[in-house]
């Protein structure tokens, strides 16, 4: 078992965010992690990374309760709206190589060929000598990815990586995603906003809304009824042309509802 | 002016690194308030009957630390709290200054620098604090640089991101009390920040924008030296000038600079990434 949420509870400044987690992962399976906005996605993934430690239950990676800086998760965070970073894409990476140590910001010749190695598995070698802010959001994306697969993790957490992409450049970051999955057997768990782009791709779908999470294959989680049972409000599920629409359902009187999904 | 240009080698070496990486951190504002504190710390060691320069690394180096933990507010409300308590350290250094009578020289001296005073027991104060500061960024560069670019993966993998912060901005608060000693209170912004900002955009490297950073901070501390002595304007001046002209050719080089890429796939002209297999979309 690569994660394992046990009754787990977790909690921002004394406010429980979602509660009753009962969660497993398996080895290389690609998971969607789903729910509208402010459910408690990026919370369920800190609290993987150890950030956010349960206040009731038990989080357990890897067989151990999860901590703080642990090796073996790669983590891609959720992009924050300034990208001026005039720095060039491989000095980033490297800073981040072995960012928690002590000393000069020069990397040695191992964390040096971690790096061509993990540009090579997303094709951004050519991308990474030129300034960040110069590249294109895929491009962007695509970097830190890599960065999220230096030094070998058996897990990885994607926070929204597909926000401000175009619909092309989504695809083929799912497609790449993916791929680095059967190459490397990775466990991936994938924030998305959206599960279209994700069909196809995804294993199971986790799904995080009205304070708690279900986890199960598409076709089971993503229904009107399952999905009415989580949101604790009417939720019906339309399907057309191949493709997923999570829509309130309509209710005499319902202003301003939060479109899920 | 032997003294002069050991004094401003050692403090163009100190800003150099210092200024770069706060550039970075987008924390300019912070080394200029520094500096403001720096006035007080002088005027107060001053009334006190001890070096200026002690007072000034005293607290400069304490006010970094007290920024730096407030360091997780959000920006513009940190702004104010800097600027605030600028205002009152700056209120209570004249105060100090009021207090001792001697000529408004020393004020000057403090606010626009004096670098052709320096003496000889000011100089091995600043070739300690140059060589203390630049071994402690040395040891803490990997993970500030770090926390800088991506704190949120910093934090993920175990750097303690308010350590970093409260300890980067106590040795910033050195090297401003460095940069005071050449260029005064007022002027700190030109030693310490605009070498950095034009190295910034000049170069996407990391190793070569921290050299040259500190290369710029030199020329200009030696070119203003030089300048001074030939035409007996103040140093200060010279050295303001300086910077304020690299900074404005190295940002609009960078604007001239022609794209180095021309086929980038942009949000308006979306075209496939290149993969190694098709796109496997259900």
């Amino acid at each position: 078992m690569i994660v394992r949420f046990h009754q787990a509870t977790l909690a921002l400044g004394g406010r429980p965010v979602l509660s009753g987690l009962d969660l497993a992962l398996h080895p290389g399976e690609l998971v969607g992690l789903l729910g509208p906005n402010g459910a408690g996605k990026t919370t369920l993934l800190r609290a993987i990374l150890g950030l956010v430690p349960p206040s009731a239950g038990t989080v357990h990676v890897f067989g151990r309760p999860a901590t703080r800086g642990n090796p073996g998760i790669g983590y891609m965070p959720q992009t924050r709206g300034d990208t001026a970073l005039r720095l060039r894409g491989r000095d980033v990476l490297a800073a981040g190589a072995d960012g928690h140590r002590w000393g000069l910001p020069w990397p040695g010749p191992a964390t040096r060929r971690d790096i061509d190695r993990a540009l090579e598995l997303v094709d951004a070698t050519q991308l990474a000598d030129r300034p960040m802010a110069d590249l294109s959001g895929g491009e962007r994306q695509r970097l830190l990815l890599a960065q999220a697969l230096l030094g070998a993790p058996k897990l990885l957490l994607l926070d929204e990586p597909l926000t401000h992409l175009d619909p092309a450049h989504q695809a083929a970051l799912v497609a790449l995603v993916a791929r680095l999955r059967s190459e490397l057997g990775l466990a991936i768990l994938f924030g998305a906003h959206d599960l279209n782009p994700l069909l196809g791709a995804i294993d199971r779908v986790l799904y995080v809304a009205g304070g708690r999470a279900t986890l199960g294959s598409v076709d089971t989680v993503v229904t009107g009824p399952a999905l009415t049972a989580l949101y604790g409000t009417s939720i019906e599920v339309v399907r057309a042309q191949g493709r997923v629409f999570v829509l309130p359902s309509p209710a005499p009187i319902q202003e301003h509802a939060a479109v899920p999904g | 002016m032997r003294n002069a240009f050991a004094a401003g080698t050692l403090v163009a070496v100190l800003a150099g690194p210092v200024g770069y990486a706060l550039v970075l951190r987008g924390q300019s504002f912070a080394g200029h308030a520094l500096a403001h504190l720096g006035f007080t710390g002088a005027t107060g060691a001053v009334l006190l009957g001890l070096p200026p320069l002690w007072g000034v690394i005293a607290i400069t180096a304490l006010g970094g630390a007290a920024m730096g933990a407030m360091g997780e507010q959000q920006g513009s409300q940190r702004d104010v709290a800097i600027g605030v308590v600028l205002a009152l350290a700056l209120g209570l250094g004249v105060l100090f200054l009021g207090f001792f009578t001697t000529s408004a020289t020393q004020a000057t001296s403090l606010l626009f620098g004096n670098v052709l005073g320096v003496d000889a027991p000011t100089l091995w104060t600043l070739l300690a604090i140059t060589l203390a500061t630049l071994a402690a960024l040395a040891i803490l560069a990997r993970p500030l640089l770090f926390a800088s670019l991506q704190p949120e993966l910093a934090e993920a993998r175990g750097v303690p991101l308010r350590r970093i912060g409260v300890l980067f901005l106590a040795l910033t608060g050195l090297a401003v009390a460095g940069c005071v000693q050449v260029v005064g209170v007022l002027l700190v912004f030109a030693l310490l920040v605009a070498p950095a900002a034009a190295a910034r955009a000049l170069t996407p490297r990391l190793l070569q924008g921290a050299t040259l950073a500190t290369a710029l901070a030199l020329s200009q501390t030696w070119c203003g030296l030089a300048l001074a002595w030939f035409t007996d304007w103040p140093v200060s001046f010279w050295i303001s000038l300086l910077s304020a002209g690299t900074y404005v050719a190295a940002t609009m080089l960078e604007r001239n600079r022609p794209s180095p890429l021309p086929l980038r796939d942009g949000p308006g002209r979306p075209s496939p990434l290149p993969l190694r297999e098709g796109p496997g979309k259900g």
